[in-house]
């Protein structure tokens, strides 16, 4: 029962960083705007959670990388909505601009000493209190804040989309961009919203890693988690929950790749590693094609053509 | 050609813009941007010797860039280069170590041609998922990335690691199969000329053979491209299928001509360089050539840059971000231009589109 526990929380631990960026993949992607740059927004996260927790603690480092995350949604929206450019060109320009930028700054302001820092982390439990209640106890209360954070905005995310008006103009706009400025809605803005919210959702999870998990900051050091997390909106079905489930199942193949990792050291761990990759893309090929995109994702919207 | 013309001036304006940002940058890390710069350029194209580590890392930047694009005329994402290297790479050594007794020259041309077939396959996996699935081809060759990555780092340190080795790497290739140098003493090696006349013969082919046009207008209309017979399908699985074997080739080159084993980490980020190049070049082939060799003279100057002022040569990949950056914003100069010139605050003036659109169609 303790291991079964064990092993659950290292998973929900390995996923909070994706779900937190598929969560910023989902609210982009039913505006209307493919967001590539969730691995860019991750990193940038990551930078300003180090440069933050370095200089004022792990609050500041939090606000700092979320902070980071904004800046990366400000571009990817000056670039898709104000510019029109093709959505997933700008994704990839903004992910090698944010690797190339933090890998920079990281050795002018750590001195080259970033991956040996060790930062204080967010790890105080959320609310020890409630640390014996039946699964969230263990789950969530006795947590960092973070992921009880991240169930909050699953809840809050859904109704938003689902149960209110901006909700509904969101999904307007990503479905039918045309209709919805007949309504009145103004798409740019509306979009405008989801690519800050997506970015600094990604950031968030960039913070979860830093401040929970690795107390450092090391060069591109998200390896592909934004990608993964892309994989998982797809899987999601553009759900706010379902982000949440397809999160948790590339964490727990992360979770299964770790285990087995220790209990086999005569198996190479190149193997397990690869697992979590290849894992979503055999999820991908087996599930995709059931699945419908929001309709007009992907396409730049211009008022005055037809 | 006037469009040419446009689009060369376009990413001149999008690079001195970088420039100039990445001038920011270097006030920011305590240096002298002038003398940076001067350094960094000196050190990519001031002498022979220059021209010499360049023309080692042009070589599989211009197969990596035209391994994207050219799936990039079809409006695809080809984000696997970096993994497409590393299977070439692992097959052109496998061939290079089984085979010992083998004539050097046709074993040159096979472990080239096992790079072709196995970055190939590889690509195709992503295509394939992207035909038959519909799998976005973005995700599924980046993912693919990381596999492709970890088999090579499980091989190296397993089944191909030489014995006795300090650290994970393959057991050297005989001397006989080395690519011959460009000139007497250099370490550039024949794989660039190579890389060269591939890039002009697919320009030739795509922008006058019948399978460009074909390319053209799928990346145009697919609903078109079907009504007039042609297979969308079978050209993504094309374009990729080449793709593929050219970031294979650059593998086997990278094998062949400058590091002679296989190891963890032996791509080292030629493949996203490759995204780098084919998008300044706004996928044509030819223009790959010159900013390949752009890139691989910032790379080459970052370290004299390093040396005379003392940044970190990641400075040069903060700078590659903000030219890609930059050069993709100037793509929609056009657009920013007429509003400037017509005096219009909004982009999505009704009058302004209609006079873009007389303006493009020579009307007016």
């Amino acid at each position: 029962m303790a291991e079964t526990l064990e092993f659950v929380l290292t998973a929900v631990r390995l996923s909070t960083p994706v779900a937190f960026a598929a969560l910023g993949g989902v609210l982009a992607e039913r505006s209307g705007v493919y967001n590539v740059a969730l691995e860019g927004a991750m990193l940038a996260g990551c930078f300003g959670a180090a440069l933050g927790a370095f200089h004022g603690g792990p609050w500041v480092g939090l606000c700092a990388g979320i902070a980071a995350g904004l800046l990366v949604g400000a571009l990817l929206g000056f670039l898709t909505i104000t510019l029109r450019l093709q959505q997933i060109v700008s994704g990839i320009a903004i992910n090698l601009l944010v690797i190339g930028l933090t890998s920079y700054l990281s050795r002018i302001v750590f001195s080259g000493q970033a991956n040996t820092l060790h930062l204080e982390g967010l790890t105080m439990p959320l609310w020890p209190a409630l640390s014996n209640l039946f699964l969230l106890g263990p789950l969530v209360f006795s947590q960092p804040p973070l992921i009880g954070l991240l169930l909050m905005l699953t809840l809050a995310l859904w109704w938003l989309l689902q149960h209110t008006h901006f909700g509904l103009s969101l999904r307007a706009a990503g479905d039918a961009p045309r209709s919805a400025d007949t309504c009145g809605i103004n798409v740019a803005n509306v979009r405008w919203v989801a690519v800050l919210g997506s970015c600094a959702l990604a950031a968030a999870g960039g913070c979860f890693i830093v401040l929970c998990q690795v107390y450092l900051f090391s060069e591109h050091m998200t390896a592909g988690k934004g990608f993964i997390a892309l994989a998982a909106v797809i899987l999601s079905r553009w759900s706010m929950p379902g982000a949440l489930v397809a999160a948790l199942f590339f964490g727990g193949f992360d979770a299964l790749q770790l285990k087995l990792q220790f209990s086999n050291p005569d198996i190479p761990y190149q193997l397990f590693v690869a697992m979590p990759y290849a894992a979503a893309l055999l999820a991908l090929f087996g599930f995709v094609r059931r699945y419908t995109p929001p309709l007009a994702v992907g396409i730049p919207f211009i008022r005055t053509t037809r | 050609m006037r469009t040419s013309l446009a689009l060369a001036a376009r990413n001149a304006a999008g690079l001195a813009t970088a420039l100039v940002l990445g001038a920011g940058l270097v006030l920011l890390g305590g240096g002298s941007p002038i003398d940076a710069y001067r350094a960094l350029f000196a050190g990519a194209f001031g002498d022979i010797n220059s021209w010499n580590a360049l023309l080692v890392k042009a070589c599989p930047i211009i197969l990596a860039g035209l391994a994207v694009a050219i799936p990039l005329r079809l409006g695809l994402f080809n984000l696997g280069g970096e993994g497409q290297m590393y299977i070439g790479a692992l097959a052109a050594t496998l061939v290079a170590l089984a085979l010992p007794d083998w004539p050097p020259g046709p074993l040159i041309l096979l472990c080239c041609l096992a790079g072709v077939i196995a970055g190939s396959a590889w690509a195709l996996l992503a295509a394939a998922m992207n035909v038959l699935r519909g799998v976005n081809e973005v995700i599924g060759t980046l993912l693919l990335n990381y596999v492709a990555a970890n088999i090579v780092s499980w091989v190296v340190s397993g089944p191909l690691m030489e014995p006795g080795a300090p650290f994970p790497y393959s057991a050297e290739i005989a001397e006989a199969i080395h690519l011959p140098p460009l000139l007497a003493d250099w370490d550039a090696h024949i794989g660039f000329v190579v890389a060269v006349l591939l890039a002009i013969a697919f320009q030739w082919v795509l922008s006058r053979g019948t399978i460009g046009l074909s390319i053209a207008i799928t990346a145009r209309s697919r609903s078109a491209a079907v009504y007039a017979g042609l297979l969308p399908n079978r050209l993504t699985l094309g374009t990729f299928a080449v793709g593929g074997g050219l970031a294979g080739l650059a593998g086997a080159f990278e094998i062949l001509g400058v590091k002679y084993r296989l190891f963890q980490g032996f791509v080292g980020g030629y493949g996203f360089d490759g995204v780098i190049a084919a998008m300044l070049a706004g996928a044509q082939p030819a223009m790959v050539v010159v900013s390949g060799i752009l890139l691989a003279g910032l790379k080459v100057g970052a370290n004299s840059m390093q040396r005379a002022v003392g940044l970190p040569v990641t400075l040069v990949e903060a700078l590659q971000g903000l030219i890609i950056i930059c050069v993709t914003a100037s793509a929609a100069w056009p657009l920013i231009e007429a509003s400037l010139r017509h005096g219009t605050s909004s982009l999505n003036n009704r009058a302004l589109r209609l006079r873009l659109w007389l303006k493009r169609s020579n009307l007016s």
